[in-house]
């Protein structure tokens, strides 16, 4: 039986209809077609499919839509604007934080939350915080690389 | 879509929750979600009807007393780890919590499904435990409480009643004096444990208390090690002392295991020496 769910998607609000385990990543991509997205291991694994729920970032393949009445998620497509996330994406863009491309969705929104709590971070720190985010090319040293960059490039730019 | 077909219900209240555990095919608790929805996704939790209990507000409620602090069962770890509540343990609650999994794990699971679930590689049970935790169960039969150490039976294996929920977890203030030491033997940072030790010592009131986890059954509370770090024993007496408490229980550990619980429980209780 089909649940409805009123909730903000990228600052849009969204009511739909949909069956119990109907998963956050699969509404996002299949019912809003916000495909930046991705879904890897569909069991809370690898991370390809953070996003963030309430401003916090969270597993969109083990959310469940209907448990998400009122709730306020962003994807990446909602952050297109956001300086934070500009930054990054320029950094990952010019230190090799990409191969695929696949990981890269969730690498950003974790690596942006990630600045935000804690914008001066060393190497060994990203490391750590970014180990729930899986990379099958095994390019972290370029995906660290980038998010290191693009913390330092942040921490110069305070107040400018 | 990978989970199977379920019907899903929000209780709004602890009573409505209780009472639509009572009933005879009782739906599954969803609290953080965050162990259920991949097993569901596995499908290795059979589950036709899910009740969602995290938009009851009083799961949420934090209240601290005098003597202790009572921790809502839907808190999450993140809020542990951000300083968002308040601490009842000089900051053991705040690092473990902060080493759970990965933070878009740790901003949805709450310490009460983890304690529900009682995976034995997780951190929370053997935390609850070292620190003498209480939990607050309700049900249609009434409200009664129970010992953390005592709820936990074995891996994911619990006293809980049918239709039973808990509601809060109520932490004995620390002592200001008590040392704490943790230490958790992980192949990759975030991924369940392979061991886990908490020591606890204060000297000034002659207390000491060690937990180990990730034992594949429940928790060990190591009482002879416990008493060799309270009365300050050399690394040779302690590891005698853990050997003892490894042997004493009904696990039958391997030669590796063995070796890597004594590592955790000596670092921990170095960490508690030190600190």
């Amino acid at each position: 039986m089909n649940v409805k769910v009123e909730l903000t998607i990228n600052d849009r609000k969204v009511v739909a209809d949909v069956e119990p385990r109907t998963h956050l990543a699969d509404f996002l991509r299949e019912h809003l077609r916000l495909t930046a997205t991705h879904l890897g291991c569909e069991h809370g694994v690898c991370g390809a499919c953070t996003v963030l729920i309430d401003g916090a970032p969270a597993r969109a393949c083990i959310a469940l839509t209907v448990a998400l009445e009122g709730a306020d998620v962003k994807t990446l497509e909602g952050l297109a604007d956001d300086r934070r996330m500009r930054v990054l994406k320029t950094s990952f863009h010019e230190r090799h934080g990409l191969q695929c491309g696949f990981c890269t969705p969730g690498m950003l929104i974790s690596a942006w939350d990630l600045l935000r709590r804690k914008p001066d971070i060393s190497e060994r720190q990203i490391r750590q915080e970014m180990s729930g985010n899986i990379c099958r090319c095994t390019g972290y040293q370029g995906i660290v690389r980038s998010i290191k960059h693009a913390a330092d490039t942040l921490q110069s730019s305070v107040g400018v | 879509m990978k989970p199977a077909p379920f019907t899903y219900r929000a209780a709004s209240s602890s009573p409505e929750a209780i009472d639509a555990l009572a009933k005879e095919a009782p739906p599954r608790i969803l609290a953080g979600g965050q162990s259920l929805v991949p097993m569901l996704n596995l499908r290795l939790a059979p589950a036709d009807a899910l009740l969602d209990i995290t938009r009851i507000a009083e799961l949420r409620a934090v209240e601290e007393t005098i003597n202790s602090v009572r921790y809502g069962a839907l808190t999450t770890h993140a809020s542990f780890e951000d300083g968002l509540v308040p601490d009842a343990s000089n900051g053991l609650m705040s690092h473990a919590a902060g080493n759970i999994a990965y933070r878009a794990v740790r901003t949805r699971g709450t310490i009460g499904g983890a304690i529900a679930l009682a995976d034995p590689a997780a951190d929370w049970v053997t935390v609850c435990i070292a620190l003498e935790a209480v939990l607050h169960l309700q049900s249609t039969s009434g409200k009664r409480q129970m010992q953390v150490e005592e709820f936990v039976l074995g891996p994911y294996f619990t006293a809980i009643a049918e239709g039973e929920l808990i509601s809060t977890i109520e932490v004995p203030k620390r002592s200001a004096s008590e040392r704490w030491g943790y230490h958790k033997v992980v192949v990759k940072t975030g991924e369940y444990a392979e061991s886990m030790a908490v020591a606890l010592l204060d000297r000034a009131r002659g207390f000491a208390r060690i937990v180990l986890g990730a034992t594949d059954g429940a928790p060990i509370v190591m009482k002879k090690s416990a008493g060799a770090l309270l009365a300050a024993a050399d690394e040779a007496a302690l590891k005698t002392a853990i050997a003892c408490d490894l042997e004493a229980g009904e696990h039958e550990f391997g030669a590796a295991k063995r070796m890597l619980h004594t590592t955790a429980v000596l670092r921990a209780a170095k960490d508690a020496m030190a600190s």
